[in-house]
């Protein structure tokens, strides 16, 4: 019964990752400008240059050039950095963990707040709480991503010296398991690179976590406010529910499952803005790593980090789309 | 036929809607009272407030924009609404049963009928749960589940333990609304009011619907306070009727005694209005139900009344006894009734 | 019951005012809008230090704290932080225009068309807004941005580049359901040309959606703009674009804190207008958007 939704949303899955294949490496062969140019910069001779074409196999047609691209794709190479002279790939999954633990992190925040303020707002109304909840649902998407940040490293981290400005850990790092530091510190007994990573965790991910905190506010709010007037919900008030009871759970969740899609959208937020986040705090994450290619005109490592993102993207809305048809038994029992 | 306690007296309830356009005075008055063990109807066409009354007692009305200006609901000795609306309702849930109007969406989506049923059963009346009822870690070794199976057995549901793991989307409206009747035979009730429960429901499956809350008003031994707009279920159903008109009471009267003899014009214009299959004239009633931002002055029935008089424009009729237990709130009768 | 409720009927002009009013807070966003344009057409003569918005350089007052002199102190050249942020509304204003213009005059028209016409040209349109719309828009403008030269004309392609598939989407919605109402079919057999039925017909009636959607996206645009230009991918020095205004300001932290600081609050204050101005919207037309 639940395979066979599964089962439906497949080949639409397998037919976007093809679309966003064509789409990546077309933007990267086709688009103005000479990749190889741009990567030797303006000295470099045009020899240097029609070299480095041929390496990179740019001289070749579009189609032979987009075999070579996905023949390498399907073994899991992704090409070689300019920068950093080695294979993306091998750049990416050094990466990959740091960024997905901040977005881990704040995804968490945002969802743990989110739920609790936004109920509170509904449950009261056009009170103070609803109103003040309101207020900072507005500031918080519209704080630039970057400017909030610095805020918080000058008046925070360096004036008040409660936290550190950068990085992801001062000393040592826990021994490597997954590379989330925060769940491999757990996971040795590691105290003191817990309070380290978690020290250094706290401004990127709450700075991150602003505007999809203030999202979820909001909707689950819409949706809690919603739920009240519904007639089940009025209904099993007048038969005997116990009124907690009744909000906790049976409107709990109705709201919630209008939320999820959302939530979806606000993951591929979150990676988006994981970049601008990186950047000023200096996270050594895949997406800094995205930011220097792209300054560096370094192709490979673009594609590569494209590539990645869109494929996680494409997975977790499935994930999100599967948790849906889990929650709301609409879904998957309408024939 | 002793003398039976009534359980249910409504006396003189105004009920006023803040709207954009004004203010909206539906219910002007409403005289009403239920003994026990008794069926009484409260029959009227849609949007004469019946529902509103209903939920007025049930104190489901949402009170911004609602008003309650004036008036008292006595049940089992307390003035509903002078309690908090806490202690309302606990007396409410406790001692009150509802079968809503419409099966559709009447039950939550999103659980199964057995979560929901299991829920009530459970915790039935109890008005705030403890932190570790709410997650659910209190109920391991309670047999609500087969409380739950068996009040849908009552209800004339077939494969009721199967049907305990469905959802609503699954069942039809038939079913749903049998559903709802067994969550409203859960825990011990005073007053069962059913807000036209088979009016959503398909023609067909109606009748069914009716004779299963018939026969389970007969072996309960319920009170019922039973509103509907029509006529011919109300006849089959209920003892003593009430007939309701643009926010007030027209007239009350046992039930054969109503039909037989009806005395207000309204009355009479909603019997002929029933299609009879001896094939009679078919006569409606003129008119449509009246602005309640501004209504009537005076009877609210005057401008569509075959028998108006000069003096229904001006005064409102009070409801004066006519004999044999009956009430009729119209000029015909004000004067000199029957002692 | 039903009957009474009913009577609130939507679309009056009069009740729309009341629900705008009675939310100040949509006053204030629409106050400081309103403000924002009026710094950005009068920017040469509001500002203090006009000649300072470009490559003019003072040296001897760099650095210079907050004072009465230069209410939001000066740069590392010596020109006045305040002048510059106010010929940055200018850019972020136009950005926000143009970004939007094209995605929407793309993106309405290819959603109407997919939703009016169906069949080949439905798949074919919506499938290739689901591949634009399976990479989060950020990275997909950085990725344009990478391939371009770095810009302020750039990026604001790359923004609306990566935004039509929003439009696409809703325009295709609202088609799918408006097509099924009776002022359509009416027109179809009055012999309506399809495309006046599409733009005359079906496309005035989602104006409110619409108006409610540009109004916040404005406000996020040029939040993507100041973010492309804080990255280095957008506007270039000397140009006083207020993300790059803060990424250059970065590199002084924490001593000159007022190079970022101000910048990024022009940024802040001027997102929130939008948003605070769309919710008032939202409540105006009395509508739900996506």
């Amino acid at each position: 019964m639940f395979g066979r939704y599964l089962v439906k949303r497949l080949p639409y899955m397998m037919l976007v990752l093809f679309g966003i294949s064509l789409l990546i490496f077309f933007l990267a062969r086709v688009m103005p400008g000479d990749p190889a140019r741009l990567a030797l910069g303006p000295e470099a001779t045009q020899e240097q240059v029609q070299a480095l074409r041929h390496r990179l196999g740019l001289d070749q047609p579009l189609y032979t050039q987009y075999y070579v691209f996905v023949k390498g794709l399907l073994k899991g190479e992704l090409g070689m950095s300019l920068v950093t002279k080695r294979d993306v790939s091998k750049d990416l999954i050094q990466r990959l963990p740091a960024t997905l633990e901040l977005v881990a992190v704040a995804m968490t925040i945002a969802i743990l707040g989110g739920i609790p303020l936004g109920m509170l707002s509904a449950l009261h109304k056009d009170r103070t709480i609803d109103q003040l909840s309101r207020v900072f649902a507005f500031a918080g998407v519209s704080f630039p991503r970057f400017w909030i940040g610095i805020m918080f490293q000058i008046g925070i981290a360096y004036t008040l010296g409660l936290l550190p400005i950068t990085g992801r850990i001062s000393g040592d790092p826990p021994a490597h398991m997954t590379g989330l530091y925060l769940l491999d510190s757990v996971l040795t007994r590691n105290l003191a690179a817990f309070m380290d990573s978690f020290k250094h965790m706290v401004l990127p991910a709450v700075t991150l976590s602003l505007s999809p905190l203030a999202q979820i506010t909001r909707l689950i709010r819409a949706s809690m406010i919603e739920e009240l007037r519904k007639d089940y919900t009025i209904v099993s008030r007048t038969i005997g529910m116990p009124e907690n009871l009744n909000i906790y759970k049976y409107m709990l969740k109705n709201a919630f499952t209008a939320t999820l899609t959302v939530i979806g959208l606000l993951v591929g937020w979150l990676i988006g803005n994981a970049f601008i986040v990186e950047q000023v705090f200096s996270w050594p994450g895949m997406a800094r790593y995205g930011v220097n290619s792209v300054l560096r005109n370094d192709f490979n490592a673009v594609v590569g980090v494209t590539l990645v993102i869109g494929v996680g993207y494409v997975f977790i809305n499935f994930i999100v789309d599967l948790l849906y048809g889990y929650l709301d038994p609409r879904i998957r029992l309408k024939k | 036929m002793g003398v039976r306690n009534t359980i249910l007296n409504i006396e003189g309830l105004k009920v006023h809607f803040d709207t954009l356009d004004g203010t909206s005075r539906v219910l002007d008055g409403v005289e009403l009272s239920v003994r026990e063990g008794e069926v009484v109807g409260l029959v009227g066409e849609t949007g004469c407030g019946k529902s509103i009354t209903a939920k007025t007692i049930l104190r489901s009305l949402p009170m911004p924009p609602g008003r309650i200006i004036e008036g008292e609901i006595l049940f089992l000795g307390d003035n509903l609404l002078e309690l908090s609306r806490e202690e309302g309702h606990q007396v409410m849930s406790k001692k009150m049963s509802y079968i809503p109007q419409d099966p559709m969406t009447s039950l939550n989506p999103v659980f199964s009928v057995g979560e929901e049923m299991g829920d009530l059963i459970r915790w039935h009346g109890r008005r705030r749960l403890g932190p570790l009822e709410l997650m659910g870690l209190r109920r391991r070794h309670d047999n609500s589940i087969a409380k739950a199976v068996e009040l849908l057995d009552r209800v004339k549901i077939p494969a009721p333990r199967e049907i305990i793991g469905r959802y609503p989307v699954e069942l039809s409206g038939g079913m749903r609304q049998r559903v709802l009747i067994a969550m409203a035979l859960i825990g011990y009730s005073s007053l069962l009011i059913a807000d036209e429960p088979t009016t959503a429901l398909d023609v067909t499956i109606q009748k069914g619907i009716l004779e299963l809350i018939e026969e389970k008003v007969k072996e309960e031994e319920l009170s019922v306070l039973y509103i509907t707009h029509n006529l011919g279920v109300a006849r089959r159903l209920c003892d003593r009727i009430y007939v309701m008109y643009a926010g007030t009471i027209a007239e009350t009267a046992k039930t054969q005694d109503l039909l037989d003899n009806p005395k207000h014009p309204y009355t009479s214009g909603l019997i002929s209005s029933i299609p009879k299959l001896t094939g009679d004239e078919f006569k409606g009633i003129d008119g449509r139900i009246p602005d309640y931002i501004d209504p009537p002055s005076g009877c609210r029935f005057h401008p569509r009344c075959p028998e108006v008089m000069e003096i229904c424009e001006q005064e409102k009729p009070e409801l004066v006894k006519v004999g044999g237990g009956r009430l009729v709130a119209c000029h015909l009768f004000s004067t000199g009734g029957e002692s | 019951m039903e009957q009474v409720l009913r009577r609130k009927e939507k679309g009056n002009l009069a009740r729309a005012f009341y629900r705008f009013k009675k939310n100040p807070l949509s006053l204030i966003g629409l106050g400081i809008i309103l403000t924002m344009v009026l710094i950005a057409i009068f920017a040469p003569f509001i500002a203090p230090y006009p000649g300072d918005a470009g490559g003019a350089v003072h040296f001897k007052e760099m650095f210079q704290s907050p004072s009465w002199k230069h209410s939001f102190g000066t740069d590392e050249v010596g020109r006045d932080v305040l002048s510059r942020i106010i010929f940055g509304s200018r850019i972020s204003l136009t950005l926000g225009i143009v970004v939007l213009s094209v995605a929407v005059g793309v993106g309405i028209p290819l959603g109407l068309f997919a939703g009016y016409f169906g069949g080949k040209v439905e798949t074919v349109i919506m499938r290739i807004t689901d591949i634009f719309l399976s990479i989060p828009p950020l990275v997909l403008a950085l990725v344009v941005t990478a391939v371009l030269e770095r810009n302020l004309q750039n990026s604001m392609f790359a923004i609306a580049f990566t935004w039509w598939p929003w439009y696409a989407r809703l325009a295709y919605g609202q088609t799918l359901s408006k097509k099924e109402e009776d002022f359509v079919e009416v027109s179809e057999s009055l012999g309506a040309s399809r495309l006046y039925i599409i733009f005359g017909e079906i496309l005035p009636n989602m104006t409110s959606p619409l108006l409610v959607k540009i109004t916040l996206d404005m406000g996020y645009a040029i939040l993507a703009g100041a973010a492309l230009g804080f990255l280095g991918l957008g506007a270039q020095p000397p140009t006083p674009e207020w993300g790059t205004l803060v990424s250059l300001g970065r590199v002084h932290l924490p001593k000159m804190w007022w190079l970022s600081t101000f910048s990024g609050l022009a940024i802040f204050v001027t997102v929130l207008g939008f948003n605070l101005l769309g919710d008032g919207l939202r409540d105006f037309f009395d509508v739900e958007v996506d």
